[in-house]
């Protein structure tokens, strides 16, 4: 008796019972939606359409950041955007800074209320034709984020897998399990350009920048921007559906 | 068959298109007294055409509170509206005018009184061609339209022609039916009051059914729908959806209406229902090949009533910066799909501003959390907080500031404040924070993190 089979073995057995019947068709090409950072396009080769991708990292790894990287390309490249904020922390403010086109913006804000999130996450997929949609979850506890139900994210899954729209979950932990199509974990740390400096008598004004399109801000004497690191969590790319995942593990 | 209906007395306060509609739904009022009416199809309901006739002239000469319009009328009959218009105008009575036979009856008529107006011609070139035919001795318009055609062509043109053909009353044409005002408005009374939204979603769908029914009918949308609510207690409960963009389909007006009144219900059992909409021409939108999907607009609608049913009204919206310096300073406004001419002219603009630079992202804690803040030379070094959702605290490893921001000193609401940036550690993980302390009451708080 032979103990395993090797999945050639599995597949040519297989083929020469039920011809190409059960064989796995891999989807050649899957339309993506750049993030807006270079860097995570090059990793990752962009946010899958139809599929679930999650960004998920401490506080101040920079989530925020490519979440307004991400609405800010998609806003200027005439994409209907929708932000499902779940702890009212959206920064317009901020955001203006980063160039995101709010008329094109729907922010829904939840006071902190995670099924609200959820339910209304649901009705904007479900009403379709936006272009990316984004779950905020960065402010739930990770204890919290692991209780979400599995159904939820299946559901998801299932809702946008046939659309062109791009959901993306933005948490402290990892949550959505093996519906997310893509999962990147950010690992950041601040750079400071001149951090406890000598004090001074003089107190500098902070502007707050108008609502004009302005060019990059640093808040403070802070650096730009934290540097994102982000590494792939799975070995699933966005165009190998869970079955073939499952094939290739067997 | 057409009927014509001159009523040369008639009185400023009645409407002879109304008395027409009695006979005809089919009427052309072709001036203030002159009525033409399409008797086709009559026959079953007054007789033959003289019968009609003869009713028409009768019920003319009575009183207004039976029907009539207290006035003597000429009633003409004809195969051809023009020459019905023709015969009633100037032969008193009722006049029938055999098809084929026009001129027999309005032949003798000088061709001063045609009607040129009913074939849109104008004035200076009719009364060149009536000088003309005077020239010739052509007097009436059995003369005119003895005529060759040809020949009258030759010499006096197309505008000859119609005349000709007018005076021979033999033109072609439809009537110009007045239509009747469209009434884009409905209401039902109710034997017993409605307590519940479920029977009122029937009425309500009833009224919009019928409403939807007549804007397609005249090629129309609504992009505004007021409801009134009678109520038991003898007050109204009035409410307007307002739309974006014009739509006219039932379905989806029902269920924003349904959505509106779980939102907001009336305070009593509903008495009686009215339901009304301002007409307007609906969206034409020409998509692009290369332009990406966005959302229906009657889905978004629904979507967004659902949306603000769930979160409620105020927590939904595209963000609207406020003119001012005032920190987290912004306004909701409603969410609507950006016009094709806006997009153009704001996208090149926007991809060039965005390049590939990357913003700080910030965090704002909405209310700010208020902190213990402990400084030594007036530099924080330990920071603790906490709030319902959040707690913030550790030791101030990085620090930069402080940044004084002040405005509207004028206003009640005036605000100064320093702020700091710290990153604070806690179990080996570093987290930036925006502090700031207020001038007034030495308060201090957390706005929000860095990420």
């Amino acid at each position: 008796m032979k103990p395993a089979f090797s999945k050639a073995e599995l597949e040519s057995d297989i083929a020469s019972r039920f011809g190409d019947v059960f064989k796995l068709h891999e989807k050649t090409t899957v339309e993506t939606l750049s993030t807006g950072v270079d860097e995570i396009d090059a990793l990752t080769g962009g946010l899958p359409r139809g599929a679930i991708s999650e960004f998920f990292g401490p506080a101040s790894s920079g989530r925020t950041s490519l979440m307004y990287a991400m609405l800010a390309y998609a806003t200027a490249h005439e994409e209907t955007c929708a932000l499902v904020d779940t702890n009212d922390v959206f920064a317009p403010t901020t955001a203006a800074a980063a160039a995101i086109d709010f008329d094109r913006l729907l922010w829904v804000r939840c006071a902190g209320n995670l099924e609200h999130a959820f339910k209304a996450a649901d009705l904007l997929l479900h009403a379709g034709g936006f272009g990316l949609v984004i779950l905020d979850l960065g402010d739930v506890a990770g204890k919290d984020a692991r209780r979400i139900i599995s159904s939820w994210w299946y559901r998801f899954r299932r809702t946008v897998e046939d659309r062109p729209t791009v959901l993306a979950v933005i948490s402290e932990e990892a949550c959505t399990r093996s519906c997310a199509a893509l999962t990147l974990e950010l690992q950041g740390a601040a750079e400071w350009s001149r951090a406890n400096s000598e004090k001074t008598n003089v107190l500098p004004m902070r502007k707050q920048m108008p609502a004009a399109i302005q060019p990059l801000t640093t808040p403070g004497n802070l650096l730009c921007h934290n540097a994102i690191k982000a590494s792939r969590q799975r070995p699933l790319s966005p165009w190998v559906n869970e079955s073939q995942f499952k094939a290739a593990s067997f | 068959m057409f009927a014509c209906i001159f009523a040369p007395q008639l009185s400023a306060d009645l409407s002879l298109p109304e008395f027409a509609y009695g006979f005809s739904p089919l009427v052309e009022e072709v001036r203030t007294g002159t009525v033409v009416i399409d008797i086709d199809g009559c026959e079953l309901l007054f007789g033959s055409p003289y019968q009609l006739a003869k009713e028409v002239f009768e019920r003319a000469k009575k009183f207004r509170t039976e029907g009539g319009l207290k006035s003597l009328v000429s009633v003409a009959i004809a195969a051809n509206p023009d020459a019905a218009i023709h015969a009633a105008t100037h032969l008193q009575g009722i006049t029938f005018v055999s098809p084929g036979e026009e001129l027999t009856c309005i032949g003798e008529f000088p061709v001063d009184v045609l009607d040129y107006s009913l074939i849109n011609l104008e004035k200076k070139v009719v009364a060149e061609i009536l000088e003309t035919l005077r020239l010739w001795g052509v007097r009436s318009f059995a003369e005119f339209a003895s005529l060759p055609v040809a020949g009258v062509s030759e010499r006096l043109g197309q505008a000859g022609i119609k005349l000709q053909q007018l005076a021979a009353g033999k033109t072609e044409r439809h009537l110009r039916v007045k239509q009747p005002a469209p009434v884009f408005a409905h209401s039902l009374e109710l034997e017993h009051a409605i307590t519940e939204l479920e029977p009122l979603s029937f009425i309500f769908a009833r009224l919009l059914h019928q409403l939807c029914a007549a804007l397609n009918a005249y090629a129309l949308a609504t992009n505004e729908v007021c409801v009134s609510l009678q109520l038991e207690s003898q007050t109204t409960h009035e409410r307007k959806l307002s739309l974006p963009y014009p739509m006219r389909d039932h379905k989806v007006l029902l269920k924003l209406l349904l959505l509106d009144t779980e939102m907001h219900p009336p305070q009593a059992a509903v008495r009686s229902i009215s339901i009304a909409c301002e007409p307007v021409k609906p969206r034409v939108l020409q998509n692009g090949l290369f332009v990406p999907l966005a959302p229906a607009p009657d889905k978004l609608e629904l979507t967004l009533a659902r949306l603000a049913k769930l979160v409620g009204e105020e927590n939904i919206g595209s963000p609207n910066l406020l003119d001012t310096h005032r920190p987290d300073a912004f306004s909701m406004k409603r969410f609507t799909l950006v016009s094709e001419s806006r997009k153009r002219h704001k996208t090149a603009d926007r991809q060039l501003a965005i390049g590939n630079q990357k913003c700080l992202g910030f965090r704002m804690f909405r209310p700010p959390l208020r902190a213990i803040v402990q400084a030594d030379q007036g530099w924080p070094t330990q920071v603790s907080a906490w709030g319902k959702q959040r707690s913030v605290y550790g030791k101030v490893v990085n620090v930069a500031g402080p940044w004084r921001t002040t405005g509207d000193w004028w206003r009640d609401d005036r605000w100064a404040r320093d702020e700091w940036d710290v990153t604070l550690e806690r179990s080996g993980q570093q987290t930036l924070y925006r502090i700031y302390r207020e001038l007034k009451s030495e308060n201090w708080f957390v706005e929000g993190n860095y990420d």
